[in-house]
């Protein structure tokens, strides 16, 4: 089996294959956002090195949301177009999953939490048990506090990761109730790995679809909607 | 040689509201012209909201590249050159098509073109006008472009004058919805416009100063917004027919203005049309009219090939390619990128 997979969903860059057991190649960047330029050329030097022949995937995996809006439209749209061209199956990972699936095996709640700026966080609550990642609370957008509500009630030991980290740190440190730590660099943001690693376990499950099917999950409305919706409400 | 064999372009535009994907051979033979438009979702809001032409951009890509392909009764494999707007636009919309035409460019290592929007509006002339060639003047009037250019040459274009405010079509949104027409606003008022007296009001017509031949639509606009607060206030009846046909009339003699003076002074004798306004019928007459006093052949897309399409970005795109354009995978979205300019 041969995945390609691409994350652009935030700050991060970053495309990876792997090859049944073997995580051939994977580029990953967190410098400037200029996914649109960075993206495929990434992609084409990855697949250079690792002598790639992109007709034997099977596959091509995208972390499909949630994320930055334009950012995942890069991601999606490349991977759609690829997916097309090759006429291969497309496979849409839950963003916070695939972040989530970096810490595989951590013996705490695994809790990334994403930036999705007007103070709130995608994010959602995991657990690694006989080898294999369970969703306790799947990928949701809230406020910090309500998250960090949820971690404080279940009295556990959490570990965060993601680009909220940094933007929800002093919130946490003031708030939360139980033990708990932050992952290191390497583990601590998107990467296009994880994405294709979660992959695998769609692959065998068959949970693929064509490219024309997939849109991403934004977990959000647009603002004109979100301000439509508001407005209709306040008419009732 | 370039000229004996077929080229063979799928072109994709997702600049603003219509996901687009064509496939057009030479430039100027339509195999295929898929538009899914958006505009009913937009008519909610009164106008193209940005994040929402985006999301749906992405959810029909591949469908309207597979129909377009379908249609073609080709396939990827039969594909020389993939053409795609990479400006000006909106830029989360213009990322959907950039991003989706170099993954295909790159999956099936075919060559990519990025193509001018404004071009693309230029070159549907060429696909019903096959004897059309450069030099030639064009107007180009839309919800985002007024735009008067001497097209030298293929690839080569001299613009003459531009709006300096407002765009023609986006006027024409703007004062369908102050007299309750609603959006999109050009067609609703060319529809109630054949109702009415377009001597009725008198709305000024502002000349930019100078030798240029540049428009103004802004003030025309708020003259219309001010009749109708005065009328308002004087509890005098709008007739909202007269409204609509004496500012479509403001509007058709300040592009006619620069039309008559840029027929005179260039000694051009080919006009060509182009972008969504001129489906326009009350326009396209006037200026076929100008044309004719000037001795200068008039030429006009169909109203399929003034809206945004991707048929007409596969024309120019044509073009690009035999000048020896070629994009890499680093191709971005240029929201703002000017004509002429790479």
């Amino acid at each position: 089996m041969k995945l390609l997979a691409l994350d652009s969903s935030g700050l991060v860059a970053s495309v990876a294959v792997i090859w049944d057991e073997i995580l051939s190649g994977e580029f990953t960047i967190d410098h400037k956002i200029t996914h649109s330029q960075t993206l495929l050329p990434m992609l084409e030097e990855l697949a250079k090195v690792i002598e790639l022949d992109l007709n034997t995937l099977d596959a091509v995996a995208v972390a499909g949301g949630p994320g930055s809006f334009t950012g995942l439209r890069i991601g999606s749209a490349t991977a759609k177009g690829l997916a097309l061209a090759l006429e291969k199956p497309l496979i849409q990972i839950p963003t916070v999953d695939a972040l989530a699936y970096n810490l595989w095996g951590h013996k705490d709640i695994v809790c990334p939490l994403m930036d999705a700026r007007r103070n709130q966080t995608y994010t959602g609550l995991y657990r690694f048990c006989d080898g294999r990642m369970q969703t306790i609370k799947e990928q949701c957008a809230v406020d910090i506090s309500t998250i960090i509500d949820e971690i404080n009630q279940r009295k556990e030991a959490a570990v965060f990761l993601g680009d909220g980290v940094p933007v929800f740190k002093n919130y946490i440190e003031e708030h939360i109730l139980v033990p708990y730590t932050f992952a290191p660099p390497h583990l601590s943001r998107q990467r296009a790995g994880a994405v294709a690693a979660l992959a695998r376990e769609y692959y065998k499950e068959g949970k693929m679809m064509d490219s024309a099917s997939y849109k991403p999950e934004y977990l959000r409305l647009s603002q004109a909607e979100r301000e439509r919706m508001e407005k209709e409400h306040a008419k009732d | 040689m370039n000229n004996q064999k077929e080229i063979k372009i799928l072109a994709i535009e997702t600049s603003c509201d219509e996901t687009a994907a064509a496939v057009v051979v030479n430039g100027r033979d339509v195999h295929s012209n898929i538009i899914s438009s958006q505009i009913a979702l937009h008519t909610l809001y009164g106008g193209v909201v940005p994040e929402i032409a985006s999301r749906k951009h992405i959810e029909k890509i591949d469908q309207v590249i597979t129909e377009a392909l379908k249609e073609a009764e080709m396939t990827l494999d039969d594909i020389d050159v993939i053409g795609v707007t990479y400006g000006p636009g909106l830029v989360g919309a213009l990322l959907v098509g950039v991003a989706e035409a170099k993954a295909i460019s790159y999956a099936k290592q075919i060559p990519l073109v990025g193509v001018h929007h404004i071009e693309g509006h230029i070159s549907a002339n060429y696909i019903e006008n096959k004897e059309l060639e450069p030099p030639f003047l064009c107007l180009i009037v839309s919800g985002g472009h007024t735009h008067l250019v001497k097209v030298n040459d293929y690839g080569s274009y001299e613009i003459l004058g531009r709006t300096v405010d407002d765009a023609a079509g986006e006027a024409f949104d703007k004062v369908a919805r102050a007299i309750g027409l609603g959006y999109p606003g050009g067609p609703k008022i060319e529809k109630v416009s054949k109702e009415g007296n377009p001597q009725a009001i008198r709305f000024p017509r502002a000349h930019v100063s100078g030798e240029s031949y540049n428009f103004s639509f802004s003030g025309m606009k708020s003259a219309v917004l001010n009749y109708l607060n005065s009328c308002q206030m004087k509890g005098i009846e709008i007739v909202q027919a007269d409204v609509a046909a004496s500012f479509q009339q403001a509007v058709i003699d300040v592009l006619t203005g620069n039309i008559r003076k840029a027929l005179q002074e260039t000694g051009i004798k080919k006009f060509a049309i182009a972008g969504g306004v001129a489906s326009n019928g009350t326009l396209r007459e006037a200026v076929k009219n100008v044309c004719g006093s000037y001795g200068a052949e008039f030429y006009s897309p169909s109203p399929i090939l003034c809206t945004d399409n991707a048929a007409m970005i596969g024309a120019a795109a044509y073009y690009d390619y035999l000048a020896g354009v070629r994009s890499g995978l680093d191709l971005n979205a240029v929201p703002n990128l000017k004509l002429g300019e790479r």
